[in-house]
């Protein structure tokens, strides 16, 4: 119980061990599912480093079937996608869960089972993938016998977070509650009616394409992103130990995503074969955005104000805020693509693929990584075994992440710039796209060593042997004293 | 449980306000297009692909190429998808009424195909690309697809009538006395993309001037 108290000095003796035994609850599963992130996060980054060359060198493993740029970025996307980003979130999730209901998970270890299952179905669907099982159905592109496997893994952590809710001690339900409730009840809905409408009994033409952008960009706007601000809003006041800025604010955040996000899908299609009035109304939808954003980051960063040098310290803190920064600007950026002006440079370009990945990991990403660093010592009871190890995994990631983001979105520009004069021949135009193709690679180098180096810390924290010495959580700030 | 249901029914109104919106409103609106004959006679549009074309669109699937190359054509105006020749029309929703599965796509990695079959109709010239994009398209970023084709030796003295004519100064070209022909998979998917074509008009869309 001694590092305990070290993590919870402020607390009271009789809450420190019913939340030691609160965090315990949901240590089996929460292993589980970080410890097939880490492993999907390996896996996904491979992929994309192998779609990126591709891209500058078309010859590279030109002559392997399984591994077309189509299929590479298709089973990096599903791998970091469903593989990373979901087990990573039903971890957090779970743990936050129980944390804020202050209760107990029950029978925590049946969400092995889930955990099993969904990893499984993950397996199968990436490896059908690579062998000729592409949908080419953006964000559904694994073979659709996978997603009963899936849906009922989901279902089971579904009802658990929601049951943790419903049986919680705690009288005041907080804002990270409302956003993992509504996401937990919107995405099998999401995906039962996708999987239904695009696979199982596709709907007439491009009433498809329609159901594919409500279910894809929701995937990220009611599910990714509710998730994410869920651990933004609860670790930023935790660790800064300061209340959120304004109560009020939380709640016209979360219902203004709730009624905006759900809309704004529709600006994928901005000038394609449908409704004219639809894509106005996914317009309106996307701008209407910057009210929950601007309202959340008002949010986020005024608790942070004043605080920068116990942001900066802290792990958690440091991965956190970036993410809660680039979430603001992403978003922001965000609803000005969705203008007909802008979308008609932007779109089809590969600015959207950096802003795919502003969203969902300089934001989305990044936050999972800060929970995780809070998260892993409370279940095992001991610290992170190297600091220098979580600096390489800080700035590889972020500085990979905003080159990749910059670079991206230069040479997006230029390409539709171009891609809209006539003059330009395409084969010009694809060429002048090269340097910026070259960068992303690189980009994916620094994140690939930052990844490295968060992998080798988790399991090297995973296996050690219980530490007699331990003073304190390893904190940035330390490492001259620590001697590491 | 006040709080649950709460969010329980604004989390569920939410959602099916955006789908009944996005989703049924556009079903309703146009779930039951029909194709179209425009003068009696003619056939109607859009046109039922040959069986031959809908195993290529597999090939074409499975392969992901919707990840590079996009099938819509934006009005005139709107872009420059009519100057570049991707169609002399904007491509509207019954175009694509009989595709089972719809690949509008997002990217422009490489040309929008709504109506390559139309753009470039040589079949020599497809299978050329596919099997190395270099030959037709210098400077092409563009993976080649040589999986798709087999080098076998030449059976008595002609080449084989499916044989893949390289350019003379073409170096990796097959050494003396071997063929490079198409597999099954390779034909199909050049069938399918001969298929893609935007060569007629509907009410709703005219070829623009």
């Amino acid at each position: 119980m001694s590092t305990a108290t070290t993590l919870e000095p402020e607390t009271q003796k009789q809450e420190k061990v019913t939340l030691f035994e609160i965090d315990q609850s949901t240590r089996q599963a929460a292993l589980l599912f970080f410890t097939c992130s880490l492993v999907w996060l390996m896996v996904g980054t491979l992929f994309a480093l192998i779609a990126s060359v591709k891209l500058h060198h078309p010859s590279f493993l030109g002559n392997v079937e399984m591994l077309t740029f189509g299929r590479a970025r298709s089973a990096h996307l599903n791998s970091v996608a469903f593989g990373w980003a979901n087990n990573a979130i039903f971890g957090i999730l779970l743990w936050l869960m129980a944390r804020l209901s202050q209760q107990k998970l029950q029978h925590g270890g049946l969400l092995l089972i889930a955990g099993l299952f969904w990893n499984i179905g993950l397996v199968i669907g990436v490896t059908g993938i690579l062998n000729g099982g592409l949908t080419s159905v953006e964000w559904l592109e694994m073979p659709r016998y996978v997603a009963p496997l899936l849906a009922f893994s989901y279902a089971l952590i579904s009802i658990w977070g929601i049951l943790a809710f419903i049986h919680r001690r705690s009288h005041h339900v907080y804002v990270s509650q409302w956003y993992i409730l509504a996401a937990l009840f919107w995405f099998p809905w999401l995906y039962t009616t996708a999987q239904t409408m695009i696979m199982w009994a596709p709907a007439r033409g491009t009433v498809q394409s329609i159901t594919n952008w409500w279910f894809g960009h929701n995937v990220l706007g009611l599910w990714y992103s509710p998730l994410a601000l869920a651990a933004t809003y609860y670790f930023i006041p935790k660790v800064l130990g300061r209340p959120i800025h304004s109560y009020y604010l939380s709640v016209l955040g979360f219902w203004s995503l709730a009624l905006f996000y759900n809309w704004a899908g529709v600006h994928h299609l901005v000038g394609g074969p449908i409704p004219i009035w639809l894509i106005s109304a996914g317009i309106v939808a996307s701008v209407m955005m910057v009210i929950p954003v601007v309202v959340t980051a008002i949010n986020h960063h005024m608790t942070v104000v004043g605080s920068f040098g116990h942001v900066w310290a802290s792990p958690t803190l440091r991965f956190i805020v970036f993410g809660a920064m680039s979430y603001t600007l992403a978003s922001l950026i965000g609803s000005a693509m969705a203008l007909r002006e802008v979308n008609q440079v932007t779109h089809f370009t590969h600015l959207t693929v950096g802003h795919a990945h502003h969203g969902v990991y300089a934001f989305f990403t990044m936050v999972c990584f800060g929970s995780i660093y809070f998260i892993m010592p409370r279940l095992l009871q001991r610290e992170w075994p190297s600091a220098a190890l979580i600096h390489i995994h800080f700035w590889g990631c972020a500085l990979g992440i905003t080159l990749m983001v910059v670079a991206l979105h230069i040479g997006g520009w230029i390409q539709g710039m171009q891609m809209n004069n006539p003059e330009v021949l395409f084969l010009e135009l694809m060429k002048n796209t090269l340097p910026y193709l070259h960068a992303r690679s690189a980009s994916g180098i620094l994140l690939f060593i930052g990844h490295t180096a968060f992998f080798i810390n988790f399991f090297w924290m995973l296996f050690k042997k219980q530490p007699k010495d331990e003073h304190g959580p390893t904190l940035f700030s330390e490492v001259e004293t620590q001697n590491i | 449980m006040k709080d649950l249901l709460t969010i329980f029914f604004g989390a569920l109104a939410t959602i099916l306000f955006s789908f009944t919106g996005i989703v049924m409103m556009s079903n309703i609106q146009y779930g039951r297009l029909e194709p179209i004959v425009l003068e009696e006679g003619e056939p109607a549009y859009p046109r039922t692909p040959s069986g031959e074309a809908m195993q290529g669109k597999e090939v074409y699937v499975d392969l992901g190429c919707i990840y590079c190359h996009s099938q819509q054509v934006r009005r005139k105006g709107f872009g420059a998808d009519f100057e570049r020749g991707w169609g002399d029309r904007q491509s509207v929703p019954r175009d694509y009424i009989l595709q089972k599965r719809v690949l509008l796509g997002t990217m422009r990695t490489g040309p929008d195909l709504m109506n390559v079959g139309d753009r470039i109709p040589t079949r020599d010239w497809h299978h050329l690309h596919l099997y190395d994009p270099k030959i037709t398209s210098p400077g092409s970023i563009m993976s080649p697809f040589a999986f798709l084709y087999k080098k076998q030796k030449i059976q008595g003295d002609e080449l084989s009538p499916n044989a893949l004519t390289f350019p003379p100064d073409y170096e990796n070209a097959p050494e003396e006395g071997y063929e490079v022909v198409p597999t099954e998979r390779a034909h199909v998917l050049v069938e399918y993309l001969l298929s893609l074509k935007l060569d007629y008009e509907l009410p709703e869309s005219k070829f623009a001037e």
